[in-house]
């Protein structure tokens, strides 16, 4: 009974996470190109997907390297960008808490954006499945995206160089970042850090590669935080 | 990239440890203490503050024409964002800034 149970949450999970397989591919690929224009060998490039797992914090730190910036400022803005983990992190805590340790490490490497979306959405609709049936749940979701953003990476990496230079694929770097940013510019608070985030680093852009990054990005959080405290003592 | 190989790894290899711990804090380290409400609330604005960091000097000074302001490419940040604010769809975002581009690369 209760494997029956894993087995049909994996499934359900399968297909909730067969939708995002459009997403991650051309993500993967563009991570692939990008990697290998900026330089990477294959398995450097191979190595960021399979080690790291996150497509914008890989973005992240390929652009600064490319720029030349110091490692530290590298992994400080790759780590920033990824700090939102440590929040999905503690809010699977009720869900997941209880389950062996190595099954909470599995599900931590698979946590990426896709996987946590369905998951946690699944998880709060139905509050009564077992531990078991919300750890296959997750692990189904990531099923088909994980591997194929591996797949996809590779492609990108084997065709990287060969991509011409009139395609400008320079640009599909900051299209894809707008991209995933754009959505998320739902509230004032939001809008602002951006805009704050944006102006600064333009005005900061003399400073050593990553330093006018780190100041813009502080300080934007700073104020987004705070007109959020502002719009909550105004109601 | 001036980064030897050496750095390329090191690279990688701390920020495939450090992702994990992030993703593996609460739920393997933690347990369930709660996180005070200020760090959440800074946390929610990492990603809108880090990323327009990150896009505004690309757009304002492409590498592609040695920092030159570009209008193809403004035009097709510009697109993009548009598109992504209002259908809140990545893909359709990125198809239409793409097809922006090109058309400005053709026409400018």
């Amino acid at each position: 009974m209760g494997s029956t149970t894993a087995k049909s949450s994996f499934a359900r999970g399968a297909v909730q996470g067969l939708p995002y397989v459009l997403v991650i591919v051309p993500f993967g690929l563009l991570f692939g190109v990008v990697g290998a224009e900026a330089g990477l060998n294959i398995a450097q490039v191979m190595g960021f997907t399979v080690l790291v797992i996150a497509g914008a914090a890989q973005f992240t730190a390929v652009q600064l390297m490319t720029e030349n910036a110091p490692v530290l400022l590298v992994l400080a803005a790759s780590l920033t960008v990824n700090l939102r983990m440590a929040m999905y992190s503690a809010s699977l805590v009720p869900h997941l808490g209880r389950a062996p340790l190595w099954k909470r490490a599995l599900v931590a490497y698979v946590m990426v954006d896709q996987c946590y979306a369905p998951a946690i959405v699944e998880y709060e609709t139905h509050p009564s499945m077992t531990v078991g049936a919300k750890v296959a749940f997750v692990l189904g979701v990531a099923a088909p995206i994980v591997p194929m953003w591996y797949l996809a990476t590779f492609v990108g990496a084997t065709l990287g160089a060969t991509v011409p230079e009139a395609w400008a694929l320079d640009f599909a770097l900051p299209m894809t970042f707008i991209a995933m940013v754009g959505p998320l510019l739902r509230t004032l608070p939001h809008v602002s850090a951006a805009i704050v985030s944006a102006v600064l680093s333009l005005l900061l852009a003399d400073l050593p590669p990553g330093v006018g990054l780190m100041l813009a990005a502080a300080i934007a959080v700073v104020v987004g935080a705070s007109v959020e405290t502002w719009q909550e003592r105004r109601k | 990239m001036n980064a030897s190989a050496w750095e390329i790894w090191g690279v990688i290899a701390a920020l495939g440890a450090g992702t994990f711990l992030l993703r593996f804090s609460f739920l393997g380290l933690l347990g369930d203490r709660n996180l005070p409400p200020l760090v959440l609330r800074l946390l929610r604005y990492t990603p809108v503050a880090v990323f327009p960091g990150i896009i505004a000097p690309l757009v304002a000074f492409p590498a592609a024409t040695d920092g030159v302001f570009d209008p193809a490419r403004g035009v097709a940040a510009a697109v993009t964002l548009g598109l992504a604010v209002a259908t809140r769809n990545l893909l359709l975002a990125l198809f239409g800034g793409g097809a922006a581009l090109y058309l400005g690369l053709w026409l400018f």
